[in-house]
């Protein structure tokens, strides 16, 4: 019985894997673009978006490429292998989706020059490696605003992973327009050392609802925090991919990111021999970044503050990381009438007003 | 009950050698059924698995780079396991190895001495056996269960890896990102093979496979050990002190942990990352057992262990296949190959008279 | 009584309920004389066959029992493996986990994504209305999803069937000297096999509350190591049941605590923090263990052995 279940559930995946195969028998000879993976391709999170964006490449130019994947790979020694073994094997194209590839990617990229690499959210580049990352930051610019308006305690919980830059940029941003719509408001951070973790990222949720917090907002990779906010009665937004599915009432909105049209254009830039190595930082503006739909129960003026917002960043009207900012001794570190730096916010070390506690050192 | 074990009363010595290659045999056979299952060609999927990996200079060299750790453990592990004493933490004692190690080529990360190679060394083996020292001094002095105390030490480990990387040892030009600075060249383990990522650790795993057969059948602490393991009554009748057995044994396999984070550090990753490792310290143990908890044993389940790792990888770039078929594949390749080692001491019988006995009756 | 008091309890229960239930399985298990590593890995095929019934059947209980079934099954592999072909039980266990986390992965292939409703609670809104102790009892008692509830029951039972039944004398018999037991004609084998099998059932209904009530949903690889603290939590118990449940409940505290703290500003790193429940361990396992006698009194001997009747 037990057998058979089993048996059940693994030829219907075997279908597919056999639709996939097929579909790609006929190309004559197809480009053969590899992707790198950190987690698992069901995270449905990060590696789960850059999947879908592989699929998309797949979709849209179809028999011109073939694309694999190497998911789970630790950012070790093992990362090196993979991507040599992705470089060697004709993969003339190689998305290296983590931080933690930055050097493996350098270094087999000197070895094949003849090989493109893109490495998401590094800063080395060379002639056959290029970075790429999108400005999530806006996309957290537009939800603080939204969560200002929509929190009763004035307390945000934010689920986070490591303090690294691109986590306390979020957050950084998140304060500054909360505060912008709310002089109130403060953030809570609960850090719990973990990109992934369904039952501590609900327990982290869980923590910071009891302190107060009836926002939650995450950058962690897992649901789980939607789901505590939905099981508690309180907003949520969604992280990387839309989470309304785990918490209907909760769910306010999700920065989504869609890696789609990027992983499209440089594959054919590519094909065309047109590629060159380069960095790209996108936004709304290149739709790398974009919202899933507004709950309904967020009042019409607030969604239309939040789209002039996104239509702002858009036109270059608003910058989340405009003067004046005032750190959390309430020093001013960035003037009025200033927007940040890109090298400032990619290196970003410092919580602005507004958030609770200390960076974790 | 129509098959049964019966006891040969000895060791079979063809089974000793034919054993895994019984089991190897099954395994291929299971796999055909696995991978017809998933609607994969079988033939394509193992050749994927277990040739094309190592088909290239640069493949079967990467076989050594990922032994070596793998290696290099299982044997430290196996005198302890011999002795029943056991180290389930090594995967602790490895990070902190490669924290001790690696800090030193932070700390003179402008050095281009030709001892900071073998400061590295020595601070790695002198960090694991630190390590593994805390589960020997709480077992020797208060009868504390060292399977708990290394594996707890483990999490503590990796937690204190995760506070120095996104803490004190971030590289100062690194944007703040979770990263060390670059080890210096003169704290880069030298290459064997040109082109290849080979390093001179595989060496050091030889050595320790070259040192734990002498200790194991040469030298009297080997014997002490193994007495230690098969009867422990006998060994404290005899005046081995137990609890020395247990700071040896702790103390070995600690260093040797050790000895291979420094080497992952410094040969294939050379910088501190905060993944040093894929859990190489669990993986071992496995690999001690599937050696049989010898050395020579070792070296080649080590290797073989290796070899599903890169057979995984391959298996994901030509055939498409989903990370989890390594898992259940390399779950029946263990499964089988512990399985097999059974007939060493047993023949199967089919049918014949049953010896009386509960445990046939149960079975 | 601070606010955040009662609901902080709350997150405690759910919290270390999974750690019950995979604790008590592993230490009946380990009472009769077998070690099995694999813990994490029927865990999480528990958790993934548990919120697949669920979401297929939408049955809470059907749910429920599958988990339970698919850790039963996983367990299986390992009781035939180690029982009845003799293969190391500390290897073959730990083989068995790297086995569940894949075979977890490849069921969960379509079930990413989806939800399920969670489990029926029991209410007492009569009682909740006490004054001042109602709330706390209310939230300490009542008010749980029904596997906490069980899970308490589970650890009394198995501490009366351990201590005070005639096939708990059996059982801790095998553990104990599986040879004498064998000589005096008890079924050393069938009895390991059926502790095997009811651990591998409770690892299967620890990951199913993960999956079901902690955070209904199925992610790859989302017992994160669950399994492992469960383990240890049997030996922290020197293997008394009652105190397994103390031993998950100071664990699941812990973390929820560490977590708490960092919401209230205190300023030490959350690395250190999360430091906290191992080290604690360790310390009161230290404190346990002084008392060797005592360990030795609880401890089963044959704890690893292979057994084979020469008949």
């Amino acid at each position: 019985m037990k057998l058979g279940k089993k048996l059940g559930l693994l030829s219907g995946l075997a279908a597919g894997v056999m639709l996939a195969a097929t579909g790609l028998a006929q190309a004559a000879d197809p480009l053969k673009v590899g992707f790198v993976y950190v987690g698992p391709v069901g995270d449905h999170g990060w590696t789960y978006e850059h999947n879908q964006g592989r699929i998309a490449v797949e979709k849209a130019l179809g028999d011109k490429v073939k694309t694999s994947f190497v998911e789970s790979v630790p950012e070790g020694a093992d990362a090196t292998r993979v991507i040599t073994r992705l470089a060697s094997t004709g993969h003339g194209l190689i998305f290296t989706t983590s931080f933690g590839y930055m050097n493996p990617t350098v270094r087999v990229a000197k070895r094949f020059p003849k090989v493109k690499f893109e490495h998401a959210t590094g800063f080395k580049r060379a002639d056959n490696v290029a970075t790429y990352s999108a400005r999530f930051y806006e996309g957290r610019h537009v939800v603080g605003l939204i969560a200002g308006k929509m929190t009763k305690s004035n307390v945000l919980g934010y689920v986070a992973s490591f303090p690294i830059p691109e986590v306390i940029r979020g957050i950084n941003a998140v304060a500054i327009a909360a505060r912008s719509v709310n002089p109130k408001v403060t953030v809570k951070v609960v850090w719990v050392s973990s990109w992934f973790d369904p039952g501590k990222e609900a327990d982290a949720a869980k923590a910071l609802i009891d302190q107060g917090a009836d926002v939650m907002l995450q950058h962690t990779d897992s649901p789980a925090p939607v789901q505590a906010a939905q099981g508690r009665g309180i907003w949520a937004i969604g992280q990387a991919s839309d989470m309304k599915a785990f918490g209907p009432k909760s769910h306010l909105t999700a920065i989504i990111d869609d890696w789609a049209p990027y992983y499209i254009e440089r594959t054919k830039a590519v094909l065309d021999g047109t590629w060159k190595s380069g960095d790209v930082w996108g936004g709304f503006k290149s739709g790398m970044v974009k919202l899933s739909d507004y709950n309904a129960a967020i009042p019409a003026d607030v969604v239309a503050m939040a789209e002039k917002a996104r239509k702002g960043i858009i036109d270059g009207s608003v910058h989340p990381f405009a003067g004046p900012i005032k750190d959390q001794s309430g020093k001013i570190i960035l003037k009025a009438g200033e927007v940040m730096d890109d090298k400032t916010m990619l290196g970003m070390n410092f919580y602005v007003e507004g958030v609770e506690g200390k960076i974790p050192q | 009950m129509l098959v049964r074990l019966e006891n040969r009363g000895e060791i079979s010595k063809t089974m000793v050698y034919a054993s895994p290659f019984i089991a190897v045999v099954l395994t291929l056979i299971a796999g055909v059924f696995l991978f017809a299952l998933l609607g994969v060609n079988p033939v394509e999927a193992i050749l994927s698995f277990f040739i094309t990996p190592i088909s290239t200079l640069d493949g079967f060299a990467e076989l050594f780079v990922k032994g070596t750790p793998l290696v290099l453990i299982a044997v430290g592990l196996s005198f302890g396991f011999q002795a029943n004493v056991w180290n389930i933490g090594a995967e602790g004692q490895l990070t902190v190895g490669a924290l001790a190690g690696g800090g030193l080529a932070l700390l003179f990360f402008e050095s281009e001495s030709l001892f900071l190679l073998p400061a590295m060394a020595a601070a790695g083996i002198l960090g694991g056996m630190a390590w593994a020292a805390i589960p020997a001094f709480l077992k020797t002095r208060y009868n504390t269960n060292e399977i708990l105390t290394s594996l707890m030490l483990v999490y503590v480990a990796l937690l204190l890896l995760s506070y120095l990387i996104h803490g004190p040892w971030k590289d100062p030009e690194g944007q703040n990102f979770p990263e060390s600075r670059l080890f210096p060249d003169a704290g880069i383990l030298p290459v064997m093979i040109e082109t290849t990522r080979m390093h001179v650790g595989w060496l050091f795993a030889l050595a320790a496979v070259a040192t734990g057969w002498i200790l194991i059948a040469r030298h009297v602490i080997g014997f002490q050990i193994r007495v230690t393991g098969m009867a422990p009554m006998a060994a404290s009748f005899a005046g081995f002190k137990e609890k020395r057995i247990i700071w040896i044994t702790l103390l070995m396999s600690g260093g040797a942990a050790g000895l291979a984070g420094m080497v992952e550090v410094s040969g294939p990753i050379q910088q501190i990352v905060p993944n040093i490792s894929p859990g190489y310290g669990f993986t071992a143990i496995i690999v001690a057992f599937l050696g049989r908890l010898h050395p020579v044993g070792v070296l080649f389940a080590g290797l073989l262990m290796a070899l599903t790792y890169l057979g995984g990888e391959n298996a994901q770039i030509e055939m498409n296949l989903p990370n989890a078929v390594t898992g259940v594949f390399q779950g029946m390749l263990l499964f089988f190959l512990l399985a097999a080692d059974v007939l060493i001491k047993y023949r199967v019988k089919f049918g014949g008279p049953k010896t009386a006995g509960a445990a046939e009756g149960a079975g | 009584m601070p606010e955040w008091f009662i609901p902080f309890l709350l997150s405690v229960v759910t919290a270390s309920t999974p750690f019950v239930f995979a604790g008590i399985g592993e230490l009946v298990v380990e009472k009769s004389g077998v070690l099995n590593l694999g813990v994490e890995g029927m865990m999480i095929v528990g958790a993934v066959s548990a919120f697949a019934a669920g979401v297929t059947t939408g049955s809470g209980p059907l749910a429920v029992f599958t988990g339970a079934f698919a850790g039963a099954a996983m367990a299986l592999i390992f009781g035939v493996l180690t029982l009845y072909l003799l293969s190391n039980q500390v290897a073959t266990g730990l083989a068995l986990t790297l086995f569940g986390l894949g075979l977890s992965a490849l069921m969960g292939h379509g079930m990413v994504g989806k939800t399920f409703p969670g489990l029926p609670h029991l209410e007492f809104p009569l009682l909740e209305q006490i004054p001042v102790i109602g709330p706390l009892i209310g939230t300490l008692l009542l008010g749980h999803d029904v596997l906490v509830y069980f899970s308490v029951v589970l650890v009394i039972a198995v501490g009366w069937f351990l201590n005070k039944s005639r096939a708990g004398m059996v059982l801790r018999a095998v553990g104990e000297n599986h040879n004498a037991a064998h000589s005096i004609g008890y079924p050393v084998n069938l009895v390991r096999l059926l502790a095997v099998l009811f651990g591998g059932a409770m690892a299967g209904l620890g990951g199913a509350y993960l999956s079901l009530v902690h955070t209904p949903l199925w992610v790859e690889n989302m017992t994160a190591g669950r399994g492992w603290i469960a383990l240890a939590l049997v030996v922290f118990a020197s293997w008394r049941p009652a105190r397994v449940f103390v031993g998950a409940y100071l664990f699941g505290g812990l973390t929820i605590m560490q977590l708490h703290a960092q919401g209230l500003g205190i300023e030490i790193p959350p690395q250190v923090l999360a430091m906290a429940p191992y080290l604690a361990t360790i310390v009161v396992l230290v404190i346990i263990s002084r008392d060797s006698a005592l360990v030795r009194l609880n401890a089963p001997a044959c704890l690893g052995k292979s057994f084979h009747a020469t008949g």
